[in-house]
């Protein structure tokens, strides 16, 4: 006990002296939440679209009055040539063009069928994904007040749809990204600060000669790796402090399970994170390769975890190499907590993988380092 | 006539000056014994005379080439070896030789010449295609000399070139400078082995960033005051510890390899004959002792 | 104290340490001498367990396994291995508490080493604003934190100031003294005759061992010293039959096989060339000129 607390005197007094990294320590994940909680919108709206309306007639000013009205699409350009249209798409001036045909009203009159080109740059599949959707959706609805309307001239009475889907988005149910975004963001933050740290803390050791000091002493493996975690633990709580204030302030984030819960169980994710950076440290000889593993446990975590993409569409194979991270259950822990409040009885499964996560990746740490130099 | 002048070279990092207004002179063709323990300031000193640092304050020319504007001038009149100069141990001995001669930008013919001149003078013209990995200290140190001074520069600055080298292969090297000195080349080196600088015209000692001796051996020798006494013993600690104990009169008492060595004042000269004893003249390492203890005692006081 | 028996550790294709076998008794200050890459850095961290031998075997205080007695060994790197961001009592009281010291106890250790290694006004400096010779002195100060009754130091004074090196040795002199058993490697010659018993090492090899007397005794030349303003003596004396001649400061070594007509013609050779021998006596061989002639042997 007396030498790991004296592991841990002397690591808090690093910190302490090396006041620029514990101010990014802090500093990194406010910043990080602002940006890209901000930035990172998966509802793509306010695509730059250029109209080429060869009718100009009272239907397609109609048309175009309802794209607009959809905030998906804003018109910065209108056109005079299909050429005109693609050399905009081409220079990325604007993502979507829109060509009406000169027969659109005349079409409309006679009953006819009146085809209208959406042309999308798909080469931004989530913009063009977005684009198409909201084209369809204008162009359904306008088709079905088009029918509604002949329905009730031909018979003089009014129609309702045959079937009407309500759909009721629970949790979130004004679709705000940044709701979804800002618990994966705290995850993303603390799985990088903390694999980073730890995976730089023993390996720094080595290449510094001071580890040569320090094997030669009685200390054990076990010692040195707690005392090289612990401290982090506090960091770790810091930044996910920090971070949701910052999702709660300035994002409204609504907590709707017990806060408690999530810091108890946000102990277990920086555990597991910091065991995760301990095992790289102990396997890499210098802080060169100690990043470059680093980032290879980086690249992962954000895809796989269920961060930006939802795991249930992987194939089977990336669905089961995303359970092998511990960010995949500390996202459903913070989205089950924060966004559907839900407790223990629900989360129990997470709970139990970073606990296993944890043991496994410690024993193996233990059983790894080596108290020699080569 | 001065290869190297030098007047008041400050470099500082951050808080820490590491060269601190030195001042000292450099007669062409002789050779300049830059001493000091690790950290004083040897290596800061030469990096700014080579150009690779620039000085925070104070100024030096070398061959009249000003340090601050010229330093692109000056790099293709020196040569310059560390202890870590780059051999590439994957290359053979003649493959190195000709990556540098590469690097001079040595005409053909010109190469060829200086190469074998080189080989000769570091006697590894039998060597020639073995790895450089494969050369032992001494002979690594003699070939990295040879790659640094493959353009025949006039001034040559070696830092610690003996560092790690086996004390025969240490005189080789020492024959080599000689030789290069007698050719006419101005030599500045750093070494903390006390016996290498006793080669040197002359010496500059640096301790925490200052110059605080200069001058040729024997002036440096002949500034100590008092007897020097030479006590041979096969235990110089436990005579050291005697002489003490009983308190006899010393200025200064040291062990010196198997001798202890006694600084007294001339009218102590009696109080030692039981000691068989001999008069000696001070070697260098005697000189700095003295030298480095004068100066804690200013710093002290 | 410590056994090692046809020790031999290689890096790949390179052996650093080759068949190396020594025992060495308790209450020694046993000194490793050669060369840097002689192969003393591999011997001590072998011992201090921080290296596993290829092959052979060693037993120090009679473990094999260096982790049942790490807590009686002390060991100071060659590289300065404490923490430059902490200061000198900070990382004193670091290392104290791992050898598992109550507060009290460290408390009075502390000052106790910091006095004896006249460190006592340094200890809130950072570590790394202290000079060379200081730095050595700490790390044998945190050494010492735990009363090891074995310590093993590399290379302690290479590169430090001539009087902060013989300070250094007054304190191994002194721990000596006081019972504790020293392992001390070191490039310098002169140090070696500072030592009960020595051991020359070279490019992975033993090449002889014993107590400094017993290494100047097993001399098998003569030498003289002679002092002579000449500085091409090399040269000029290549066909004397001198078997060596080493430049020692200002001073040459001139080594013979006992042979008494060496000298004159070295005498006729230097009349003839008109060079004035200020001095030219037989002295006895240093430790220096006893290595020069048992390296060049091996080879």
């Amino acid at each position: 006990m007396i030498r790991l607390k004296a592991l841990l005197i002397k690591e808090f007094i690093q910190m302490r002296r090396d006041r620029l990294t514990f101010v990014m320590m802090i500093g990194f994940p406010i910043i990080q939440l602002l940006v890209f909680g901000f930035a990172i919108n998966t509802d793509v709206k306010h695509l730059p679209t250029i109209v080429f309306d060869q009718s100009l007639s009272q239907d397609s000013r109609d048309f175009i009055a309802s794209l607009t009205a959809s905030q998906y699409f804003d018109i910065t350009d209108a056109s005079t040539s299909y050429q005109d249209v693609t050399d905009h798409i081409q220079s990325g001036k604007t993502k979507v063009g829109i060509i009406i045909p000169p027969d659109l009203s005349a079409n409309l009159k006679h009953g006819q069928s009146a085809a209208i080109q959406v042309i999308v740059d798909a080469s931004d599949s989530m913009a063009a994904s977005s684009a198409i959707s909201a084209a369809q959706m204008v162009g359904q609805l306008k088709s079905q007040e088009i029918i509604l309307n002949r329905l009730q001239g031909y018979t003089g009475k009014t129609f309702a749809l045959p079937v009407d889907v309500r759909i009721r988005p629970w949790y979130n149910p004004d679709f705000v990204s940044a709701f979804y975004m800002v618990p994966g963001i705290l995850g993303i933050i603390l799985t990088m600060t903390m694999v980073m740290i730890t995976s730089m803390a023993i390996v720094r050791e080595r290449e510094r000669g001071t580890l040569e000091q320090l094997i030669v002493t009685p200390l054990k493996t076990h010692e040195l790796i707690l005392g090289k975690i612990i401290p982090y633990v506090f960091v770790g709580y810091a930044q996910a402090t920090v971070a949701l204030l910052v999702g709660i302030l300035v994002f409204d984030l609504p907590i709707r399970g017990s806060l408690g819960l999530l810091y108890g169980l946000t102990s277990l994710f920086i555990i597991a994170s910091l065991a995760l950076g301990v095992l790289i440290s102990t396997l890499s000889k210098t802080q060169m390769q100690a990043m470059q593993m680093s980032f290879f446990i980086f690249l992962p975590s954000i895809l796989l975890s269920g961060f930006m993409f939802p795991r249930e569409a992987m194939p089977l194979f990336f669905n089961w190499l995303g359970n092998l991270l511990p960010l995949t259950f500390y996202l459903q822990i913070l989205r089950g907590i924060i966004l559907k409040g839900v407790g223990l009885s629900v989360l129990w499964t997470q709970i139990l993988a970073l606990v296993v996560f944890i043991a496994i990746v410690l024993t193996i740490s233990i059983k790894k380092f080596q108290k020699k130099l080569a | 006539m001065y290869a190297v002048e030098i007047t008041n070279l400050t470099r500082r990092f951050g808080e820490f000056t590491a060269v601190n207004a030195i001042s000292l002179k450099i007669k062409t063709g002789s050779i300049y014994g830059f001493l000091g323990p690790n950290g004083s300031g040897k290596s800061t000193t030469i990096r700014m005379l080579c150009g690779l640092l620039a000085p925070t304050s104070g100024d030096a020319t070398i061959l009249g080439l000003d340090i601050a504007k010229d330093s692109e001038a000056i790099k293709h009149k020196i040569g310059y070896m560390s202890q870590k100069f780059s051999l590439y141990d994957d290359l053979t001995v003649i493959e190195n030789l000709k990556f540098y001669a590469g690097l001079y930008s040595l005409s053909q013919p010109e190469g060829k010449r200086r190469i074998a001149q080189m080989l000769a003078l570091a006697g590894l013209e039998n060597r020639q295609n073995e790895l450089a990995a494969n050369l032992s200290g001494g002979w690594k140190q003699r070939l990295a000399l040879g790659c640094s001074i493959l353009h025949n520069p006039p001034i040559l600055f070696l830092d610690e070139p003996t560092g790690g080298v086996d004390p025969k292969s240490r005189r080789m090297f020492w024959d080599i400078i000689y030789t290069l000195s007698q050719a006419g080349t101005t030599i500045m080196v750093t070494t903390h082995f006390m016996d290498e600088a006793e080669h040197c015209d002359e010496i500059g000692f640096i301790y925490n960033g200052g110059l605080i001796a200069s001058g040729p051996p024997s002036a440096l020798k002949s500034s100590i005051n008092g007897l020097l006494l030479e006590i041979p013993t096969p235990e110089p600690m436990e005579l050291l510890a005697a002489i003490t104990s009983r308190q006899l009169p010393y200025l200064d008492i040291y062990p010196f390899g198997a001798n202890l060595h006694v600084l007294i004042a001339e009218e102590h000269a009696s109080r030692y004959t039981p000691f068989a004893a001999n008069l000696i003249s001070p070697s260098l390492e005697d000189v700095f002792v003295h030298l480095v203890k004068s100066h804690r005692k200013e710093v002290l006081a | 104290m410590i056994t090692l028996e046809n020790v031999t550790k290689t890096f790949g294709k390179q052996s650093a340490v080759n068949g190396v076998s020594l025992e060495i008794a308790s209450g020694e200050i046993f000194g490793l001498v050669g060369p840097d890459g002689a192969g003393k850095t591999t011997t001590i961290r072998m011992l201090c367990g921080l290296l596993s031998p290829t092959s052979g075997n060693l037993s120090v205080l009679g473990a094999a396994n260096p982790e049942a007695i790490k807590h009686h060994l002390g060991y100071v790197p060659q590289r300065f291995s404490l923490y430059g961001d902490l200061t000198v009592m900070e990382n004193i009281r670091f290392i104290g508490s791992l050898y598992g010291q109550t507060t009290d106890k460290i408390n009075a250790l502390a000052a106790n080493v910091l006095n004896f290694t006249n460190l006592l006004p340094f200890k809130d400096r950072y570590a790394d604003n202290l000079s060379g010779g200081m730095k050595q002195k700490l790390a044998l100060a945190a050494g010492l934190m735990h009363k090891p009754t074995l310590f093993f130091l590399d290379e302690p004074t290479t590169g430090v100031d001539p009087v902060s090196r013989r300070e250094f040795w007054q304190m191994l002199y002194q721990l000596n003294k006081e019972g504790t058993s020293i392992f001390v490697s070191t490039p310098y010659m002169d140090e070696a005759e500072l030592c009960t018993r020595v051991a020359f090492m070279n490019e992975g090899r033993i090449i002889s061992s014993g107590s400094p007397q017993e290494l100047r005794r097993s001399y098998k030349y003569q030498v003289f010293e002679l002092s002579t303003p000449d500085r091409n003596l090399k040269a000029r004396l290549k066909s004397s039959g001198l078997r060596d001649i080493n430049a020692f400061g200002e001073k040459y070594h001139l080594v013979t096989d006992s042979s008494p007509t060496a000298i004159t013609t070295v005498k006729a050779a230097l009349a003839a060339a008109n060079i004035s021998i200020t001095d030219l006596n037989e002295i006895s061989p240093n430790l220096e000129d006893v290595f020069v002639a048992l390296a060049s042997e091996v080879n």
